[in-house]
């Protein structure tokens, strides 16, 4: 009797979301955008070799970080992120220091003790499956833990991102095919965030579908394109998709247009795009249009983490580098 | 006594049962063929994959992270070539994120020459996997060792490769695996899927067997002696031995040891042995250039130069595109009996 709530839920969908969660969305949007900011700035101070994050992803991003059933193990949420998801581990309850020692490798980066970039997260307490910097290779890993979740019971899912351009690998491809066998269909989210570009290839250069979603079609999995830099759009569909995925225990394939505001990474500069939309700036609009939050209490808002970052920046800079000695450690889990 | 491929399976039936492996999967792994060798007919958890290798090892990575304890299998090694990034990622995912995520997870896949396996079915793995750092590797050469090699694996914490010498796997073993019937036709048909329909077959384990384990690391001297060392693993250690009883004959004294565990490996019987005997000859039928044996002579020369008599010498595969389908071309490619006696009586004869 699942049918019949799903489209419940799917009228529930167009349904404007609470004030309280918009402005808990706009906090972390905010907190996320400043994280990014500052990860940039201290990149161009030369407190960081690179940075790579996901500014103009944050609409979506944080979406799916307050979306997820939280905690360790199959009867949670596992997510198998790309490197442009620091919304959705602020969402989670990361706190944006760790963020700062990664990029400055510290030996107290809490994601890889100094040993990989920016963005590249992992936490194992709320099944967030490293993330690595070969593209899409996550896609390839996400139906295992979707398997053990099937078998398992329970609803908890599996989420894997990543990028459009990314697609193009087999990894993608082998997601659609995995997560759809008729023997044994999986509860499996997969997300494609779609900028439009890969590094410097434009999609033109890249891909002639017109929707990456409809891919999914030829699988029979459920498929949709939305556009993710709109807050309750994207929220809404990602609450509406996760619930088809914990009920019926089957794939979804959710394409969310999103911007790249800074560039793929520092590689390219780093530098604001302005012609592109901006999430953020859109969402302010219309929470001052509909009187959610004033223009001042937003910018004391972002005044108020900016000088958290900063203060968190200083802390990190005079925090000591990884023991030469410590790349002995962890090679296997007895390692310790 | 059991071949291999017979102990490979009672392994894993064991493992399934009691060291909590939950899923055996690749290509043609599930019933009804159980495996292009037979290796997993009968098991309780194995499916049949898709034939999609980077799949295969995503999936395995995925259910060990869950919680699962998968032995995935590649159906030939020659086709896990395109998960090579996959295989490094495994390896690299418990350092990289400072030990926060470990993969419990063994790959099978048979390797080497031995079948007329043409340019496809003939690879070895060995070289290129003891290069992918994070993972432990073994290779058995005998039904008991792949046994007790397999227990290990499947106690792991970490990404273990389990190299299946081909040329091997339909061998019968010389020793007993603690648990197998004594008589070869009473464990066929225990447990050896009919011709046929099988439908309803199911087989009738041994019900003795035990958690013999291997350990890694852990080479064994599968024949003493004292006047020079042979180190193999895989299909190339029985010719070894045979040549060194072949050779004992006109006095040549030659100690054999079966590495089994690549990596890590057991350096300090190796060791031992050359301090004995000065001379030393390592063996394997990868190709010969960056092969794992080229590291040992590397060792060998660096810690063990001022006990050395002659130089070490590797005896590996001809450094070649391929191994060829016509028999003079296989032979040729790969050492064989008449190449690894010649190699030894060579070094044992070896005068500055």
């Amino acid at each position: 009797m699942s049918r019949p709530r799903l489209i419940k839920e799917s009228s529930e969908a167009s349904a404007p979301l609470e004030r309280e969660l918009l402005v808990r969305i706009h906090d972390l949007m905010v907190k996320t955008r400043v994280l990014e900011e500052r990860l940039i700035q201290m990149y161009k101070q030369g407190h960081g070799y690179f940075w790579i994050g996901g500014p103009g992803e944050e609409a979506f991003n944080v979406s799916l970080g307050l979306l997820m059933k939280k905690g360790q193990g199959p009867d949670f949420d596992y997510l198998h992120a790309h490197y442009r998801q620091s919304g959705t581990l602020l969402a989670l309850g990361e706190e944006p220091i760790g963020s700062l020692r990664q990029m400055k490798n510290t030996a107290t980066d809490p994601y890889s003790g100094g040993r990989n970039f920016a963005g590249h997260y992992s936490a194992r307490k709320y099944n967030v499956a490293p993330v690595s910097s070969p593209i899409e290779v996550q896609y390839a890993i996400a139906p295992g833990t979707a398997m053990v979740q099937k078998r398992h019971g329970g609803d908890g899912i599996t989420i894997v991102t990543g990028g459009d351009a990314g697609t193009a690998e087999g990894d993608f491809a082998s997601c659609l095919v995995w997560s759809s066998r008729p023997v044994n269909p999986l509860p499996i989210l997969i997300i494609v965030t779609n900028n439009k570009w890969g590094i410097s290839t434009a999609a033109e250069g890249q891909h002639g579908e017109q929707r990456i979603s409809d891919r999914g079609k030829a699988f029979g999995i459920r498929s949709k394109t939305i556009n993710g830099n709109d807050v309750v759009e994207a929220y809404t569909e990602l609450r509406e998709a996760m619930a088809y995925v914990r009920t019926e225990r089957k794939p979804f394939l959710l394409e969310a247009n999103v911007s790249r505001l800074y560039g793929h990474s520092s590689a390219s500069g780093a530098n604001y795009a302005s012609n592109e939309v901006d999430c953020l700036t859109d969402f302010e609009a219309k929470l001052e249009k509909d009187g959610v939050l004033t223009r001042e209490q937003m910018d004391a808002l972002r005044n108020n983490y900016t000088e958290e970052m900063a203060a968190a920046a200083r802390l990190v800079r005079d925090e000591p580098q990884p023991d030469p000695e410590s790349i002995w450690k962890h090679i296997y889990a007895e390692d310790k | 006594m059991a071949n291999m491929a017979q102990a490979i399976r009672m392994a894993l039936h064991y493992a399934e049962e009691h060291l909590g492996v939950t899923d055996i999967f690749g290509e043609d792994v599930g019933a009804p063929l159980g495996g292009v060798f037979t290796c997993t007919q009968g098991l309780k958890t194995t499916w049949n994959s898709p034939l999609d290798e980077r799949g295969i090892i995503g999936a395995a990575m995925g259910i060990a992270m869950a919680g699962g304890r998968p032995v995935a299998e590649i159906q030939f090694c020659d086709y896990v070539y395109n998960t090579i990034d996959l295989l490094k990622l495994a390896g690299n995912t418990c350092w990289s994120t400072f030990g926060d995520w470990n993969l419990p997870m063994v790959v099978r896949t048979p390797v080497g020459s031995g079948i007329r396996g043409s340019i496809y079915h003939s690879h070895s793995f060995d070289a290129t996997m003891t290069h992918i750092a994070g993972w432990k590797v073994v290779m058995p050469s005998t039904p008991l060792d792949a046994y007790g090699l397999l227990i290990t694996a499947c106690q792991e914490k970490n990404p273990v490769m389990f190299l299946e010498p081909k040329a091997l796997l339909r061998v019968k073993g010389e020793e007993r695996i603690p648990g197998e019937p004594d008589d070869d036709r009473a464990l066929s048909k225990l447990i050896d899927a009919p011709l046929g329909d099988r439908s309803q077959w199911k087989p009738q384990w041994p019900a003795g067997l035990e958690a013999y384990a291997v350990p890694f690391g852990k080479g064994k001297i599968v024949r003493e002696g004292t006047q020079l060392t042979v180190v193999s693993y895989g299909r190339t250690l029985p010719l070894c031995a045979k040549a060194a009883e072949t050779l004992a004959a006109d006095g040549i004294s030659a100690e054999v040891i079966d590495l089994r565990s690549l990596w890590p490996y057991d350096w300090e019987l190796i060791k031992a042995s050359v301090q004995k005997t000065g001379r030393v000859l390592f063996v394997n039928e990868d190709t010969e250039v960056t092969n794992f044996g080229e590291h040992l002579v590397r060792r060998t020369v660096e810690e063990l130069f001022y006990s050395l008599l002659a130089p070490p010498r590797l005896l590996a595969g001809k450094f070649l595109p391929g191994i060829g389908l016509a028999d003079a071309l296989e032979m040729a490619s790969v050492p064989q009996l008449g190449d690894i006696t010649t190699a030894i009586r060579s070094l044992a004869g070896e005068q500055p």
